[in-house]
Protein backbone atom coordinates (compact mmCIF):
# COMPACT_ATOMS: atom_id res chain seq x y z
CA UNK A 1 0.00 0.00 0.00
CA UNK A 2 1.17 3.37 -0.52
CA UNK A 3 1.94 6.15 2.24
CA UNK A 4 0.52 9.73 1.66
CA UNK A 5 2.24 11.49 4.33
CA UNK A 6 -0.18 14.46 5.38
CA UNK A 7 1.54 15.16 8.51
CA UNK A 8 4.43 17.72 7.41
CA UNK A 9 4.03 19.75 10.70
CA UNK A 10 5.24 16.90 12.52
CA UNK A 11 8.24 15.94 10.46
CA UNK A 12 9.31 16.51 6.82
CA UNK A 13 10.78 13.71 4.13
CA UNK A 14 14.38 14.68 4.23
CA UNK A 15 14.63 16.83 0.42
CA UNK A 16 17.51 14.34 -1.29
CA UNK A 17 19.48 17.70 -2.51
CA UNK A 18 20.09 18.14 1.64
CA UNK A 19 21.23 14.21 1.95
CA UNK A 20 23.59 14.83 -1.60
CA UNK A 21 25.19 17.79 0.16
CA UNK A 22 25.18 16.11 3.86
CA UNK A 23 26.93 12.73 2.43
CA UNK A 24 30.33 14.16 1.78
CA UNK A 25 30.79 14.26 5.58
CA UNK A 26 29.89 11.50 6.83
CA UNK A 27 31.79 9.62 4.27
CA UNK A 28 34.99 11.33 3.58
CA UNK A 29 35.11 14.66 4.86
CA UNK A 30 34.28 13.02 8.33
CA UNK A 31 37.02 15.15 10.79
CA UNK A 32 36.22 16.29 13.80
CA UNK A 33 36.07 20.07 13.28
CA UNK A 34 38.41 20.75 16.43
CA UNK A 35 41.31 18.76 14.96
CA UNK A 36 44.22 20.34 13.23
CA UNK A 37 44.50 17.98 10.26
CA UNK A 38 43.24 18.14 7.21
CA UNK A 39 39.75 16.48 7.06
CA UNK A 40 39.60 18.49 10.87
CA UNK A 41 40.01 21.96 9.36
CA UNK A 42 37.69 21.06 6.28
CA UNK A 43 34.47 19.79 8.94
CA UNK A 44 35.64 23.41 10.92
CA UNK A 45 34.88 25.18 7.43
CA UNK A 46 31.95 23.04 6.60
CA UNK A 47 30.16 24.41 9.79
CA UNK A 48 31.21 27.90 9.92
CA UNK A 49 29.46 28.03 6.31
CA UNK A 50 26.48 26.47 7.65
CA UNK A 51 26.63 29.37 9.99
CA UNK A 52 26.96 31.96 7.73
CA UNK A 53 23.57 30.68 5.37
CA UNK A 54 21.45 30.32 8.58
CA UNK A 55 22.79 34.05 9.21
CA UNK A 56 21.91 35.12 5.92
CA UNK A 57 18.18 33.96 6.18
CA UNK A 58 17.78 35.19 9.73
CA UNK A 59 19.58 38.55 8.82
CA UNK A 60 21.85 38.25 12.22
CA UNK A 61 25.52 37.81 12.45
CA UNK A 62 27.02 34.65 12.00
CA UNK A 63 28.60 34.98 15.49
CA UNK A 64 25.14 34.64 16.81
CA UNK A 65 23.89 31.32 15.86
CA UNK A 66 24.67 28.63 18.12
CA UNK A 67 23.85 25.06 16.62
CA UNK A 68 22.40 22.52 18.51
CA UNK A 69 20.22 18.80 18.38
CA UNK A 70 17.00 21.15 17.65
CA UNK A 71 14.03 22.58 18.36
CA UNK A 72 13.49 21.25 22.24
CA UNK A 73 17.22 22.21 23.10
CA UNK A 74 17.37 25.47 21.68
CA UNK A 75 14.46 26.19 23.47
CA UNK A 76 15.51 25.00 26.61
CA UNK A 77 18.85 26.50 26.19
CA UNK A 78 17.53 29.64 25.61
CA UNK A 79 15.17 29.96 28.29
CA UNK A 80 16.97 28.58 30.64
CA UNK A 81 19.84 30.41 29.93
CA UNK A 82 18.34 33.71 29.86
CA UNK A 83 16.24 33.56 32.83
CA UNK A 84 19.13 32.12 35.03
CA UNK A 85 21.54 35.06 33.72
CA UNK A 86 19.26 38.11 34.56
CA UNK A 87 17.98 36.74 38.08
CA UNK A 88 19.74 39.69 39.47
CA UNK A 89 17.21 41.83 38.11
CA UNK A 90 14.30 39.39 38.29
CA UNK A 91 12.43 35.89 38.10
CA UNK A 92 9.41 36.40 35.99
CA UNK A 93 9.14 34.84 32.77
CA UNK A 94 5.78 35.24 30.38
CA UNK A 95 4.55 32.66 27.90
CA UNK A 96 1.51 31.82 26.47
CA UNK A 97 -0.97 28.73 26.83
CA UNK A 98 -0.71 27.68 23.53
CA UNK A 99 3.61 26.91 23.23
CA UNK A 100 5.06 23.35 22.40
CA UNK A 101 5.94 21.44 25.45
CA UNK A 102 9.56 22.38 25.13
CA UNK A 103 8.64 25.60 26.05
CA UNK A 104 5.79 24.90 28.47
CA UNK A 105 7.89 22.17 30.29
CA UNK A 106 10.80 23.92 30.75
CA UNK A 107 8.94 27.13 32.43
CA UNK A 108 7.13 24.53 34.39
CA UNK A 109 10.03 23.31 35.92
CA UNK A 110 11.25 26.98 36.09
CA UNK A 111 8.83 27.61 38.78
CA UNK A 112 9.47 24.65 40.88
CA UNK A 113 12.95 26.48 40.71
CA UNK A 114 11.39 29.54 42.07
CA UNK A 115 10.47 31.05 39.20
CA UNK A 116 7.04 32.93 38.59
CA UNK A 117 5.59 32.92 34.88
CA UNK A 118 2.56 33.79 33.77
CA UNK A 119 0.68 31.47 31.06
CA UNK A 120 -1.20 34.49 28.75
CA UNK A 121 -4.13 33.56 26.98
CA UNK A 122 -5.49 33.57 23.24
CA UNK A 123 -8.15 34.17 21.17
CA UNK A 124 -11.05 32.18 19.89
CA UNK A 125 -8.91 32.28 16.74
CA UNK A 126 -5.26 31.00 18.04
CA UNK A 127 -4.15 34.25 18.58
CA UNK A 128 -2.04 35.62 21.58
CA UNK A 129 -3.56 38.48 23.55
CA UNK A 130 -1.34 41.37 23.35
CA UNK A 131 -3.56 43.33 25.70
CA UNK A 132 -2.97 40.68 28.12
CA UNK A 133 0.64 40.48 27.28
CA UNK A 134 1.08 44.14 28.36
CA UNK A 135 -0.56 43.84 31.63
CA UNK A 136 1.21 40.55 32.32
CA UNK A 137 4.50 42.87 32.18
CA UNK A 138 6.19 43.54 35.59
CA UNK A 139 9.49 45.43 36.94
CA UNK A 140 10.88 41.85 37.58
CA UNK A 141 10.04 40.19 34.09
CA UNK A 142 12.92 39.39 32.22
CA UNK A 143 12.06 37.05 29.30
CA UNK A 144 8.95 36.69 27.17
CA UNK A 145 8.71 33.35 25.35
CA UNK A 146 6.14 33.18 22.91
CA UNK A 147 6.12 31.07 19.77
CA UNK A 148 5.98 32.57 16.32
CA UNK A 149 3.45 29.62 14.53
CA UNK A 150 1.36 26.93 16.66
CA UNK A 151 2.59 23.61 15.89
CA UNK A 152 -1.57 22.45 15.89
CA UNK A 153 -3.69 25.15 14.79
CA UNK A 154 -0.71 26.72 12.52
CA UNK A 155 -1.62 30.01 14.07
CA UNK A 156 1.32 33.03 13.41
CA UNK A 157 1.33 35.10 16.12
CA UNK A 158 1.98 38.66 16.07
CA UNK A 159 5.73 38.42 16.54
CA UNK A 160 6.68 42.03 15.23
CA UNK A 161 4.23 43.45 17.92
CA UNK A 162 5.17 40.88 20.73
CA UNK A 163 8.84 41.77 19.98
CA UNK A 164 7.87 45.69 19.79
CA UNK A 165 6.56 45.54 23.81
CA UNK A 166 9.27 43.56 24.81
CA UNK A 167 11.92 45.92 23.71
CA UNK A 168 10.21 49.20 25.23
CA UNK A 169 9.83 47.44 28.65
CA UNK A 170 13.15 46.20 28.42
CA UNK A 171 12.20 42.74 28.46
CA UNK A 172 13.79 40.08 26.31
CA UNK A 173 12.19 38.55 23.14
CA UNK A 174 12.59 34.52 22.58
CA UNK A 175 10.50 32.61 19.66
CA UNK A 176 10.07 29.34 19.32
CA UNK A 177 10.16 29.48 15.72
CA UNK A 178 10.29 25.63 14.68
CA UNK A 179 7.29 25.96 12.80
CA UNK A 180 7.82 28.94 11.18
CA UNK A 181 11.06 28.45 9.57
CA UNK A 182 10.55 27.07 6.36
CA UNK A 183 7.38 28.39 5.30
CA UNK A 184 7.97 32.39 6.60
CA UNK A 185 10.09 35.30 5.72
CA UNK A 186 11.93 35.88 9.36
CA UNK A 187 14.36 39.24 9.38
CA UNK A 188 15.16 38.86 13.49
CA UNK A 189 15.95 42.80 13.39
CA UNK A 190 13.18 44.02 11.93
CA UNK A 191 10.99 41.64 13.96
CA UNK A 192 12.44 42.62 17.18
CA UNK A 193 13.64 38.82 17.52
CA UNK A 194 16.08 38.36 20.81
CA UNK A 195 16.34 35.10 20.62
CA UNK A 196 15.03 32.26 18.45
CA UNK A 197 14.95 28.39 18.07
CA UNK A 198 14.46 26.22 14.66
CA UNK A 199 14.91 22.88 14.02
CA UNK A 200 15.95 21.38 10.43
CA UNK A 201 13.81 18.44 10.01
CA UNK A 202 10.84 21.10 10.07
CA UNK A 203 12.37 22.51 6.38
CA UNK A 204 12.93 18.76 4.87
CA UNK A 205 16.18 18.70 6.57
CA UNK A 206 17.64 15.83 8.88
CA UNK A 207 16.42 15.21 12.05
CA UNK A 208 18.55 15.87 15.61
CA UNK A 209 19.88 19.35 14.36
CA UNK A 210 18.58 22.49 15.01
CA UNK A 211 20.03 26.06 16.07
CA UNK A 212 19.38 28.67 18.25
CA UNK A 213 20.18 32.24 17.80
CA UNK A 214 21.07 34.57 20.67
CA UNK A 215 21.74 38.25 19.69
CA UNK A 216 24.82 39.76 20.54
CA UNK A 217 25.38 41.15 23.60
CA UNK A 218 22.63 38.82 25.42
CA UNK A 219 23.82 36.36 28.46
CA UNK A 220 22.71 33.11 28.35
CA UNK A 221 24.16 30.12 30.48
CA UNK A 222 25.57 27.31 28.61
CA UNK A 223 23.56 24.22 29.13
CA UNK A 224 25.84 21.02 28.08
CA UNK A 225 29.09 21.48 29.53
CA UNK A 226 31.98 20.16 27.75
CA UNK A 227 34.61 21.35 25.47
CA UNK A 228 34.59 24.57 23.94
CA UNK A 229 32.57 24.24 20.60
CA UNK A 230 30.29 26.57 19.77
CA UNK A 231 32.05 29.44 21.29
CA UNK A 232 31.95 27.97 24.43
CA UNK A 233 28.28 28.10 24.72
CA UNK A 234 27.36 24.41 23.50
CA UNK A 235 29.88 21.23 24.39
CA UNK A 236 29.92 18.15 21.98
CA UNK A 237 31.41 17.03 18.73
CA UNK A 238 29.34 19.03 16.27
CA UNK A 239 26.80 17.27 14.08
CA UNK A 240 28.93 18.00 11.09
CA UNK A 241 26.57 16.27 8.55
CA UNK A 242 23.57 17.71 10.25
CA UNK A 243 24.46 21.27 10.36
CA UNK A 244 25.69 20.90 6.86
CA UNK A 245 22.51 19.70 6.18
CA UNK A 246 20.32 22.26 7.88
CA UNK A 247 22.23 24.80 6.08
CA UNK A 248 21.24 23.70 2.47
CA UNK A 249 17.47 22.88 3.62
CA UNK A 250 17.28 26.26 4.76
CA UNK A 251 18.91 27.44 1.57
CA UNK A 252 16.57 25.57 -0.38
CA UNK A 253 13.42 26.85 1.79
CA UNK A 254 13.96 30.60 0.94
CA UNK A 255 15.60 30.13 -2.47
CA UNK A 256 11.64 29.25 -3.39
CA UNK A 257 9.61 30.46 -0.23
CA UNK A 258 6.84 32.30 -2.38
CA UNK A 259 6.18 29.71 -5.05
CA UNK A 260 6.20 26.93 -2.22
CA UNK A 261 3.53 28.35 0.09
CA UNK A 262 1.66 29.33 -2.87
CA UNK A 263 1.26 25.48 -4.03
CA UNK A 264 1.04 24.53 -0.42
CA UNK A 265 -1.80 27.14 0.71
CA UNK A 266 -3.53 26.05 -2.63
CA UNK A 267 -3.72 22.61 -1.56
CA UNK A 268 -4.91 23.00 2.00
CA UNK A 269 -7.35 25.30 1.00
CA UNK A 270 -8.62 22.91 -1.48
CA UNK A 271 -8.63 20.54 1.25
CA UNK A 272 -10.45 22.62 3.83
CA UNK A 273 -13.24 23.47 0.94
CA UNK A 274 -13.67 20.09 0.08
CA UNK A 275 -14.00 18.63 3.78
CA UNK A 276 -16.75 21.71 3.94
CA UNK A 277 -18.75 20.59 1.43
CA UNK A 278 -18.78 17.44 2.00
CA UNK A 279 -19.10 16.65 5.41
CA UNK A 280 -21.31 18.11 8.28
CA UNK A 281 -20.88 19.59 11.70
CA UNK A 282 -16.86 20.44 11.62
CA UNK A 283 -15.72 23.13 13.17
CA UNK A 284 -12.20 24.75 12.09
CA UNK A 285 -9.62 25.72 14.57
CA UNK A 286 -7.59 28.36 14.31
CA UNK A 287 -7.46 31.60 12.28
CA UNK A 288 -7.34 30.92 8.37
CA UNK A 289 -5.87 33.64 7.35
CA UNK A 290 -2.75 34.56 9.49
CA UNK A 291 -1.94 30.90 9.19
CA UNK A 292 1.15 28.61 8.21
CA UNK A 293 0.42 27.92 4.59
CA UNK A 294 0.03 24.06 5.36
CA UNK A 295 -1.49 23.41 8.05
CA UNK A 296 -5.34 22.45 8.45
CA UNK A 297 -6.94 21.44 12.03
CA UNK A 298 -10.82 20.02 11.70
CA UNK A 299 -12.76 18.88 14.24
CA UNK A 300 -15.55 16.11 13.26
CA UNK A 301 -17.98 16.07 15.73
CA UNK A 302 -19.58 12.51 17.09
CA UNK A 303 -16.22 11.32 16.28
CA UNK A 304 -12.96 10.33 18.15
CA UNK A 305 -9.42 11.49 16.63
CA UNK A 306 -7.68 8.34 17.90
CA UNK A 307 -10.01 6.20 15.51
CA UNK A 308 -10.18 8.61 13.02
CA UNK A 309 -6.16 8.15 12.78
CA UNK A 310 -6.26 4.24 12.52
CA UNK A 311 -8.59 4.57 10.03
CA UNK A 312 -6.79 6.79 7.81
CA UNK A 313 -3.42 4.75 8.94
CA UNK A 314 -5.42 1.30 7.45
CA UNK A 315 -5.50 3.93 4.44
CA UNK A 316 -1.99 4.55 4.36
CA UNK A 317 -3.02 8.28 5.63
CA UNK A 318 -0.69 9.65 7.84
CA UNK A 319 -2.03 12.19 9.76
CA UNK A 320 -2.26 13.98 13.71
CA UNK A 321 -5.12 14.51 16.05
CA UNK A 322 -5.24 16.25 19.51
CA UNK A 323 -7.46 14.00 20.93
CA UNK A 324 -6.33 12.88 24.59
CA UNK A 325 -6.38 9.20 23.43
CA UNK A 326 -2.76 10.07 21.05
CA UNK A 327 -1.42 12.35 23.72
CA UNK A 328 -1.61 9.65 26.39
CA UNK A 329 -3.61 11.57 29.17
CA UNK A 330 -6.85 11.85 29.49
CA UNK A 331 -6.66 15.30 28.76
CA UNK A 332 -7.55 16.58 24.75
CA UNK A 333 -4.77 18.97 23.33
CA UNK A 334 -3.37 22.17 25.65
CA UNK A 335 -4.03 24.20 22.49
CA UNK A 336 -7.34 23.22 21.48
CA UNK A 337 -8.47 24.14 25.25
CA UNK A 338 -6.96 27.44 25.14
CA UNK A 339 -9.00 28.28 21.89
CA UNK A 340 -12.21 27.48 23.97
CA UNK A 341 -13.33 23.69 22.47
CA UNK A 342 -15.17 21.87 24.52
CA UNK A 343 -13.20 18.69 25.36
CA UNK A 344 -15.92 16.71 22.92
CA UNK A 345 -15.27 18.49 20.22
CA UNK A 346 -11.43 18.70 20.69
CA UNK A 347 -11.09 15.25 20.63
CA UNK A 348 -12.53 15.14 16.94
CA UNK A 349 -9.53 16.83 15.88
CA UNK A 350 -7.90 16.19 12.70
CA UNK A 351 -4.51 18.04 11.63
CA UNK A 352 -3.56 17.56 8.43
CA UNK A 353 -0.25 19.40 7.21
CA UNK A 354 0.80 19.78 3.90
CA UNK A 355 4.29 20.33 2.18
CA UNK A 356 6.35 20.54 -0.90
CA UNK A 357 5.81 16.46 -2.33
CA UNK A 358 1.99 16.30 -1.85
CA UNK A 359 -0.38 16.24 -4.67
CA UNK A 360 -4.08 17.65 -5.52
CA UNK A 361 -5.10 13.63 -6.37
CA UNK A 362 -3.61 12.42 -2.55
CA UNK A 363 -6.02 14.77 -1.41
CA UNK A 364 -8.70 13.77 -3.55
CA UNK A 365 -7.78 10.49 -1.65
CA UNK A 366 -8.01 11.74 1.42
CA UNK A 367 -11.19 13.10 0.90
CA UNK A 368 -13.21 10.54 -0.50
CA UNK A 369 -11.52 8.66 2.38
CA UNK A 370 -12.44 10.79 5.18
CA UNK A 371 -16.59 11.11 4.05
CA UNK A 372 -16.41 7.42 4.43
CA UNK A 373 -14.46 6.63 7.59
CA UNK A 374 -16.35 10.02 9.40
CA UNK A 375 -19.77 8.81 8.35
CA UNK A 376 -18.92 5.32 9.66
CA UNK A 377 -17.54 6.17 13.00
CA UNK A 378 -20.42 8.39 13.73
CA UNK A 379 -22.85 5.68 12.61
CA UNK A 380 -21.35 3.95 15.31
CA UNK A 381 -21.33 6.98 17.99
CA UNK A 382 -23.81 7.12 20.46
CA UNK A 383 -23.43 11.16 20.37
CA UNK A 384 -24.37 11.20 17.24
CA UNK A 385 -27.36 9.00 17.98
CA UNK A 386 -28.36 11.27 20.06
CA UNK A 387 -27.77 14.32 18.16
CA UNK A 388 -30.30 12.40 15.19
CA UNK A 389 -32.93 11.57 17.93
CA UNK A 390 -33.22 14.97 19.16
CA UNK A 391 -34.22 15.59 15.39
CA UNK A 392 -31.43 17.16 14.28
CA UNK A 393 -30.58 15.56 11.41
CA UNK B 1 0.05 3.19 19.69
CA UNK B 2 0.87 0.01 20.03
CA UNK B 3 -2.05 -2.15 19.61
CA UNK B 4 -2.42 -6.11 19.45
CA UNK B 5 -3.07 -7.68 15.85
CA UNK B 6 -6.53 -8.73 17.56
CA UNK B 7 -7.67 -5.13 18.56
CA UNK B 8 -6.36 -3.71 14.94
CA UNK B 9 -8.49 -6.46 13.61
CA UNK B 10 -11.91 -5.85 16.04
CA UNK B 11 -11.34 -1.88 15.09
CA UNK B 12 -10.90 -2.47 11.32
CA UNK B 13 -13.90 -4.55 11.12
CA UNK B 14 -16.07 -4.45 14.79
CA UNK B 15 -18.75 -6.96 15.21
CA UNK B 16 -21.94 -6.29 16.14
CA UNK B 17 -22.28 -2.64 15.73
CA UNK B 18 -25.68 -1.10 15.65
CA UNK B 19 -28.91 -0.92 18.21
CA UNK B 20 -31.53 -2.60 18.93
CA UNK B 21 -34.84 -1.19 18.82
CA UNK B 22 -37.00 -3.87 21.16
CA UNK B 23 -34.14 -4.19 23.51
CA UNK B 24 -34.24 -5.98 26.54
CA UNK B 25 -31.70 -3.71 28.45
CA UNK B 26 -29.62 -0.84 27.80
CA UNK B 27 -26.23 0.18 29.31
CA UNK B 28 -24.30 3.49 28.88
CA UNK B 29 -20.78 4.56 30.47
CA UNK B 30 -18.53 6.97 29.98
CA UNK B 31 -18.67 10.28 29.17
CA UNK B 32 -17.85 13.12 25.78
CA UNK B 33 -15.29 14.89 28.07
CA UNK B 34 -13.30 11.70 28.46
CA UNK B 35 -13.66 10.87 24.86
CA UNK B 36 -15.02 7.52 25.82
CA UNK B 37 -18.53 6.52 25.45
CA UNK B 38 -19.85 2.88 25.40
CA UNK B 39 -23.76 2.33 24.82
CA UNK B 40 -24.58 -1.58 24.99
CA UNK B 41 -27.82 -2.87 24.02
CA UNK B 42 -28.89 -6.43 25.52
CA UNK B 43 -31.89 -8.98 23.94
CA UNK B 44 -32.66 -11.40 26.76
CA UNK B 45 -34.89 -14.61 26.37
CA UNK B 46 -34.87 -16.98 28.82
CA UNK B 47 -32.23 -15.65 30.77
CA UNK B 48 -29.79 -16.03 28.05
CA UNK B 49 -28.22 -13.01 25.87
CA UNK B 50 -29.31 -13.70 22.32
CA UNK B 51 -28.42 -10.29 20.76
CA UNK B 52 -26.38 -8.08 21.62
CA UNK B 53 -25.05 -4.90 19.92
CA UNK B 54 -23.06 -1.51 20.32
CA UNK B 55 -22.08 1.75 19.85
CA UNK B 56 -19.22 3.46 20.96
CA UNK B 57 -17.32 7.30 20.87
CA UNK B 58 -13.84 6.77 21.53
CA UNK B 59 -10.71 5.31 20.42
CA UNK B 60 -9.56 2.39 18.61
CA UNK B 61 -9.01 0.25 21.91
CA UNK B 62 -12.50 1.59 23.20
CA UNK B 63 -14.03 0.11 19.72
CA UNK B 64 -12.25 -3.06 20.12
CA UNK B 65 -12.88 -4.06 23.61
CA UNK B 66 -16.86 -3.19 23.13
CA UNK B 67 -16.85 -5.73 19.90
CA UNK B 68 -15.20 -8.26 21.53
CA UNK B 69 -17.00 -7.93 24.34
CA UNK B 70 -19.86 -8.93 22.96
CA UNK B 71 -18.98 -11.56 20.96
CA UNK B 72 -18.41 -12.83 24.28
CA UNK B 73 -21.51 -12.39 26.06
CA UNK B 74 -23.57 -13.42 22.82
CA UNK B 75 -25.26 -16.71 23.42
CA UNK B 76 -24.58 -16.72 27.62
CA UNK B 77 -26.77 -17.02 30.63
CA UNK B 78 -27.06 -13.22 32.65
CA UNK B 79 -24.68 -15.06 35.23
CA UNK B 80 -22.24 -15.80 32.77
CA UNK B 81 -21.91 -12.73 31.77
CA UNK B 82 -21.90 -10.60 34.57
CA UNK B 83 -18.87 -12.72 35.49
CA UNK B 84 -16.92 -11.40 32.41
CA UNK B 85 -14.30 -9.17 33.67
CA UNK B 86 -11.90 -6.65 31.89
CA UNK B 87 -9.04 -8.31 31.94
CA UNK B 88 -11.09 -10.83 30.06
CA UNK B 89 -11.26 -8.84 27.13
CA UNK B 90 -8.19 -7.77 27.78
CA UNK B 91 -6.53 -11.13 27.48
CA UNK B 92 -9.06 -12.06 24.59
CA UNK B 93 -7.29 -9.10 23.08
CA UNK B 94 -3.73 -9.93 23.19
CA UNK B 95 -3.04 -7.57 25.57
CA UNK B 96 -3.96 -3.60 25.66
CA UNK B 97 -1.60 -0.64 26.17
CA UNK B 98 -1.53 0.16 29.84
CA UNK B 99 -2.92 3.80 29.13
CA UNK B 100 -6.08 2.05 27.38
CA UNK B 101 -6.64 -0.84 29.71
CA UNK B 102 -9.80 1.87 31.15
CA UNK B 103 -11.35 1.16 28.00
CA UNK B 104 -12.36 -2.55 28.78
CA UNK B 105 -12.97 -1.28 32.56
CA UNK B 106 -15.77 0.54 30.48
CA UNK B 107 -16.76 -1.91 28.36
CA UNK B 108 -17.62 -4.61 31.61
CA UNK B 109 -19.21 -2.02 33.27
CA UNK B 110 -21.07 -1.09 29.83
CA UNK B 111 -22.43 -5.47 29.89
CA UNK B 112 -23.57 -4.50 33.53
CA UNK B 113 -25.44 -1.35 33.10
CA UNK B 114 -27.58 -3.23 30.42
CA UNK B 115 -27.62 -6.35 32.45
CA UNK B 116 -29.27 -3.64 35.15
CA UNK B 117 -31.65 -2.08 32.76
CA UNK B 118 -32.83 -5.19 31.95
CA UNK B 119 -33.19 -6.46 35.55
CA UNK B 120 -35.34 -2.94 35.91
CA UNK B 121 -37.30 -3.66 33.23
CA UNK B 122 -38.17 -6.86 34.73
CA UNK B 123 -38.89 -5.06 37.99
CA UNK B 124 -38.72 -8.04 39.89
CA UNK B 125 -35.40 -7.18 41.93
CA UNK B 126 -34.67 -4.08 44.10
CA UNK B 127 -32.56 -0.87 43.39
CA UNK B 128 -30.30 -2.15 45.75
CA UNK B 129 -30.13 -6.03 44.66
CA UNK B 130 -29.74 -5.08 41.53
CA UNK B 131 -26.25 -2.98 42.44
CA UNK B 132 -25.48 -5.94 44.42
CA UNK B 133 -25.82 -8.39 41.89
CA UNK B 134 -24.81 -6.26 38.93
CA UNK B 135 -21.49 -4.47 41.14
CA UNK B 136 -22.71 -1.47 39.97
CA UNK B 137 -20.47 1.69 40.65
CA UNK B 138 -20.87 5.29 41.00
CA UNK B 139 -17.80 6.46 38.74
CA UNK B 140 -17.52 5.02 35.50
CA UNK B 141 -14.68 6.92 34.51
CA UNK B 142 -11.89 6.24 36.87
CA UNK B 143 -9.76 8.73 35.25
CA UNK B 144 -11.79 12.03 36.07
CA UNK B 145 -14.57 10.33 38.19
CA UNK B 146 -17.02 12.71 36.29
Amino acid sequence: MRTIYLDNNATTKTDEQVVEAMMPYLLERYGNPSSIYKIGRESKRAVEEAREKVAQVLNCEASEIYFTSGGSESDNTAIRGIAYSYIKKGKHIITSKIEHPAVLETCKQLEKEGFEVTYIGVKENGIVDLEELKKAIKPTTTLITIMFANNEIGTLQPVEEIGRIAKENNVIFHTDSVQAVGSVEIDVKKLNIDSLSLSAHKFYGPKGVGALYVKKGLQFNKFINGGHQERNKRAGTENVAGIVGLAKAMELAYSNLEEHNKKIKELRDYYVNQIKEKIPYIKINGDMEKRLPGNSNISFRFIEGESLLLNLDLKGICASSGSACTSGSLDPSHVLLAIGLPHEIAHGSLRISIGKYNTKEEIDYVVENLVEIVGRLREMSPLWEKFVEEGNQ
Amino acid sequence: MDYSDKVIEHYTNPRNVGKIEDASGIGEVGNPVCGDIMKMFIKVENNIIVDVKFKTFGCGAAIATSSISTEMIKGKTIEEALKLKNTDVVNSLGGLPPVKLHCSVLAEEAIHEAIADYYRKEGKMTEEEIKAKCNLKEHHCEGCNI
